[in-house]
C-alpha cells in the first residue's frame, strides 16, 4: 500500500528526514518509537504534503502512485489521514459543519452525492458515542479551547468518519487520561481491518498493549535505526534509546 | 518558505484564475448628463430639474457656501491624487421615455441591468419579504411593495419623491444628525445629492419585510451623491439593507453619500451594507470609487437602538464612520464590521459611539482583512459626554493579513469626561494560517474551501447580524474577493 524508499527532506534546506525506507502493508500496524526531534512528526507531515516540507529525495509510493506529486487534499481524498500531533485552533469554523464538508469531499470524490445534513448528524452521533464524546462538541468551533485530551480525541472523531485507508497518528495517545487512552484505542481498533493500514508514532509502550503493532520501528536522528516486533517496544521502555544515538549527539 | 516540489502552488495562484469583477459591465442607455463642474447655478438647475421645494435648494446653497470654506481631509490612512471637483458631472439621470405610472413602463434596459445584477425589480419575481428601492447614477429609477407597505403606513420610497410627497418630515429631520458642515464630503453632498432612499416608519409598527437600496453607478465621469433619512417612530422596527456595484472604469467615480437615521422611544433600526463598488484594477490600482461615506444614527428616544452592519469589500478607497449619537437614556449602538481589502484597495473606516443618555450601551466588532499590497485601518472614537451615567463600551478589533505586503492599523480613540464609564478593549492581528489551511486540506477539503472556511470563521460574528439572503451574498463575496488575492 504504502512503499517508502530512502526518503530525505525537511524545511527550507534543513535535512531532518536522512533517508527512510519502509514499506507498510494493507493490513499491517506499524509504530515508530523514537527520541524527541528525530523527526518522526516531519515525516509525517511530508507523508501528508504540509508546503513548509519538502521532499529532496528519494521515492514514496501510495496505492501505485506517487504520493508526493499529489497536493494534500488529493492524498487525504485517497485515503491517507494524519491524526496531528498539535491540532490547530480554527476559531468559528462550525465543528461538525466542517466534518461533513469533509465527509462530503470524500463521497463527491468517490462519484457518490453529498450526504443530507439530518443523515450525517445521525453518522456523526454514532461515531461519537464510540470515542466517547459528548455532542454538545458538535457545535463547539474547531478544537477551539478544547483541552490537550479533547483535541486527541477529535482527532480521531475524525478518523472515525472519515474512515482512512492509511492512518497515521502522530502521538495520539500523549494528552489522554487513563480511561481515554483505551477508548481511543478502542476506537482506533474498530476502524482496522485487513484493507487497511496503520502507523501510529508514540513515546510510550503502553499504547501499544491496546493497539497491537506488527512491527516497531526505532527511529533516531532521521533514520529508522532498527525494526522488530512487539518486544522491541518493551525493550525500549525499559533500556530507552542509549543504543540507538550516534555517539557525539 | 518553500513550497513542496510538487505541482502544488500558493495561495494565490490557486485562486488567481478565478473570475474577476463580474460587475464592471456597463448599461448603454441614453442618460441626461449635466456638463461637468460645480457652481451655485448647477446646484440651482439640479434643483430646479427636481422640481424640489424652497428649504431644499436654501439647504443646498448654504451647504454648498460652507463647502467652499471647508478643506479636504487629509487625517486618514490613504493616498490618493487630487480630487478635481470641476471635473466631475453633478447629475446623470437616465432618460425617461416619458413619465412613468408603474414599473411596467421602466426601461427594460434598466430592469435587465439589476436582473443581471441579481436584483429583481418584478415583485412578483422577488422574494417577499424584501422591498428594493433601485437607484441608478443619480436617481432611484423604482421602488418595489410600495402599496403594501402603505397598508401599515411605512413610507418607502425615493428621496426626489419624499420631497414632492413629504417636504415636511423631509424638513424637520433632514441635517438633524449629519449637519450641513459635518465634513467636507457631508457638505458636498448636501449641496448636490440627487437621490437616495427615504423611510419612514409610523409609531407601534414592525416592518413587515426588509426594506433595501440597491445603488448602481453607470456613468463614467459622474459623481453619486445620494441622500438615506430613516425615521423610525415610538416603538418600531425596521431593517434595512444597502448593495452597491460599478462598472469598471479605469477613471476613478466619486461616491459621497449622507445617510442619517432616527430612532424615537423604543425603536429600533438595524442597517446592513454589503458594498461592492469597482475598486480598480489589481495590478495598476488604475480606476475604483472614492468611496467617501457619511453615516450616522441618532438614538433620540429613551430605550432605542441602532445596529450597524457592514461588509466593505469594493472601492478603491473607503472613508466609511458608521456612528451611533446615543443621546436619549439607556440607549444602545452596535457597530459590526468586515472590511476587505485586497489589491491597491485603501480602507479607513471604523465608527463613533457618542454616549450622551445615562445607561448608554455600545459595542464594536471590527474585523479586517488585508490581502496584496492593500491597506485596511480600522478608526474608532468612544466618547462619553459628562452626563452619561454608566456608559458602557465594548471594542474587539481583529486583523488577519494575507501575505507580507499589505498593512492593517488600529487607531482607537477613546475621550471620557465622566468616571462612571466601563470601556473593554480587545485588539489582534493574525495572519492566515498555512497551518490551520493544511489541517483542513488534509481532510480532503480544497484550498479554496478552506480558505474560505477560514476567512468566514474570522468573521462569523460580524456575519450572523446579517440577514440571512446577505450572508450568504457576503461570504460569497469575500471568497470571491480572496480567491482573487489571497497570496
Ligand atoms: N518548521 C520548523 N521550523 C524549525 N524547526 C523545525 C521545524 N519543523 C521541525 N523542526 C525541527 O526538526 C526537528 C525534528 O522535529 P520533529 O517534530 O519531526 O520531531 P519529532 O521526532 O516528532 O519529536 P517529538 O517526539 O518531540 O514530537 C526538531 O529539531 C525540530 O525542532
Ligand atoms: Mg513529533
Amino acid at each position: 500500500m504504502l512503499d517508502i524508499k530512502d526518503l530525505t527532506g525537511g524545511f527550507d534546506g534543513n535535512e531532518i528526514v536522512k533517508g527512510v525506507s519502509l514499506k507498510v502493508n494493507p493490513g499491517e500496524i506499524h509504530a515508530i518509537m523514537g527520541p524527541n526531534g528525530s523527526g518522526k512528526s516531519t515525516l509525517s507531515k511530508i507523508l501528508a504534503g504540509h508546503p513548509v516540507y519538502e521532499a529532496t529525495g528519494g521515492t514514496v509510493t501510495y496505492k501505485g502512485k506517487n504520493l508526493l506529486e499529489m497536493d494534500p487534499e488529493a492524498r487525504a481524498l485517497e485515503g491517507v489521514f494524519l491524526g496531528f500531533q498539535y491540532p490547530v485552533e480554527i476559531p468559528g469554523v462550525n465543528n461538525a459543519e466542517f466534518l461533513r464538508m469533509s465527509y462530503n469531499a470524500l463521497l463527491v470524490n468517490r462519484g457518490e452525492e453529498e450526504i443530507d445534513p439530518l443523515d450525517f448528524d445521525e453518522i456523526l452521533d454514532q461515531k461519537m458515542k464510540t470515542v466517547d464524546m459528548d455532542p454538545k462538541y458538535k457545535d463547539r468551533f474547531l478544537n477551539d479551547g478544547f483541552s490537550g485530551g479533547e483535541k486527541k480525541k477529535n482527532e480521531i472523531l475524525q478518523m472515525a468518519v472519515l474512515e482512512p485507508t492509511l492512518a497515521i497518528l502522530d502521538e495520539t495517545d500523549s494528552g489522554l487520561d487513563i480511561d481515554a487512552l483505551k477508548t481511543v484505542a478502542n476506537g482506533v481498533n474498530r476502524l482496522f481491518n485487513k484493507d487497511r493500514a496503520l502507523i501510529v508514532i508514540t513515546h510510550y509502550q503502553r499504547l501499544l498493549d491496546y493497539i497491537k503493532p506488527h512491527f516497531v520501528h526505532v527511529f533516531s536522528d532521521g533514520k529508522i535505526v532498527e525494526t522488530g516486533g512487539k518486544e522491541l517496544a518493551l525493550d525500549l521502555e525499559k533500556n530507552g534509546y542509549d543504543k540507538y544515538i550516534a555517539s557525539g549527539n | 518558505m518553500e513550497t513542496k516540489s510538487s505541482s502544488r502552488s500558493d495561495v494565490s495562484e490557486v485562486l488567481s484564475d478565478k473570475e474577476e469583477y463580474k460587475f464592471g459591465f456597463v448599461t448603454d442607455i441614453e442618460a441626461d448628463v449635466f456638463p461637468k463642474g460645480l457652481n451655485e447655478d448647477v446646484i440651482r438647475a439640479l434643483s430646479a430639474k427636481k422640481k424640489e421645494p424652497k428649504f431644499m435648494l436654501d439647504f443646498r446653497l448654504k451647504a454648498y457656501k460652507k463647502w467652499l470654506t471647508m478643506k479636504e481631509p487629509d487625517w486618514q490612512y490613504c493616498k490618493y491624487p487630487k480630487i478635481d471637483y470641476q471635473d466631475i458631472s453633478y447629475y446623470a439621470a437616465p432618460k425617461p421615455k416619458k413619465k412613468l405610472e408603474s414599473l411596467d413602463e421602466v426601461d427594460p434596459e434598466l430592469l435587465e441591468t439589476f436582473e443581471k445584477l441579481g436584483i429583481s425589480l418584478d415583485e412578483q419575481k422577488r422574494i417577499s419579504n424584501v422591498a428594493v428601492d433601485a437607484v441608478f447614477d443619480s436617481v432611484s429609477v423604482a421602488t418595489t411593495h410600495k402599496k403594501k407597505l402603505m397598508e401599515q403606513g411605512i413610507i418607502f420610497c425615493s428621496f426626489s419623491e419624499a420631497l414632492l410627497e413629504y417636504p415636511e418630515l423631509i424638513e424637520e429631520y433632514l441635517g438633524t444628525v449629519v449637519p450641513i458642515g459635518d465634513n467636507y464630503f457631508a457638505a458636498l453632498n448636501s449641496a448636490v445629492f440627487t437621490d437616495g432612499s427615504f423611510v419612514y416608519i409610523p409609531p407601534d409598527t414592525i416592518s413587515p419585510m426588509e426594506l433595501s437600496t440597491y445603488f448602481r453607478i453607470n456613468t463614467e465621469e459622474t459623481g453619486q451623491f445620494e441622500r438615506t433619512l430613516i425615521i423610525c417612530s415610538e416603538n418600531s422596527h425596521v431593517s434595512y439593507l444597502e448593495g452597491c456595484t460599478a462598472p469598471q472604469f479605469d477613471t476613478n467615480q466619486l461616491h459621497a453619500a449622507v445617510v442619517e437615521l432616527i430612532t424615537l422611544e423604543n425603536a429600533e433600526i438595524k442597517y446592513s451594507t454589503v458594498q461592492n463598488w469597482y475598486s480598480g484594477d489589481r495590478e495598476t490600482g488604475a480606476g475604483g470609487v472614492y468611496n467617501f461615506v457619511t453615516k450616522r444614527g441618532k438614538c433620540v428616544g429613551n430605550g432605542s437602538k441602532i445596529s450597524w452592519t457592514q461588509v466593505e469589500a469594493g472601492s478603491a478607497i473607503t472613508w466609511k464612520y458608521p456612528s451611533c449619537i446615543l443621546q436619549g437614556d439607556n440607549t444602545v449602538g452596535e457597530f459590526y464590521s468586515v472590511a476587505l481589502t485586497n489589491g491597491l484597495m485603501q480602507a479607513d473606516t471604523g465608527t463613533k459611539m457618542i454616549h450622551l443618555g445615562n445607561n448608554t450601551r455600545s459595542s464594536i466588532i471590527s474585523k479586517g482583512i488585508s490581502a496584496d499590497q492593500s491597506n485596511n485601518s480600522y478608526r474608532g472614537l468612544v466618547k462619553v459626554g459628562k452626563n452619561a451615567k454608566n456608559a458602557r463600551n465594548y471594542t474587539q478589533c481583529d486583523s488577519m493579513l494575507v501575505g507580507d505586503k499589505c498593512g492593517a492599523n488600529t487607531f482607537p480613540y477613546i475621550e471620557t469626561a465622566n468616571s462612571s464609564v466601563q470601556l473593554e478593549h480587545e485588539a489582534s492581528t493574525s495572519k492566515i494560517s498555512e497551518e490551520q489551511l493544511f489541517y483542513l486540506e488534509q481532510r480532503g477539503i480544497s484550498r479554496e474551501n478552506a480558505i474560505t472556511l477560514v476567512i468566514n470563521g474570522f468573521c462569523k460574528e460580524v456575519f450572523k447580524q446579517l440577514p440571512m439572503e446577505f450572508s450568504v451574498e457576503a461570504q460569497k463575496l469575500l471568497t470571491l474577493k480572496l480567491e482573487n488575492s489571497v497570496g
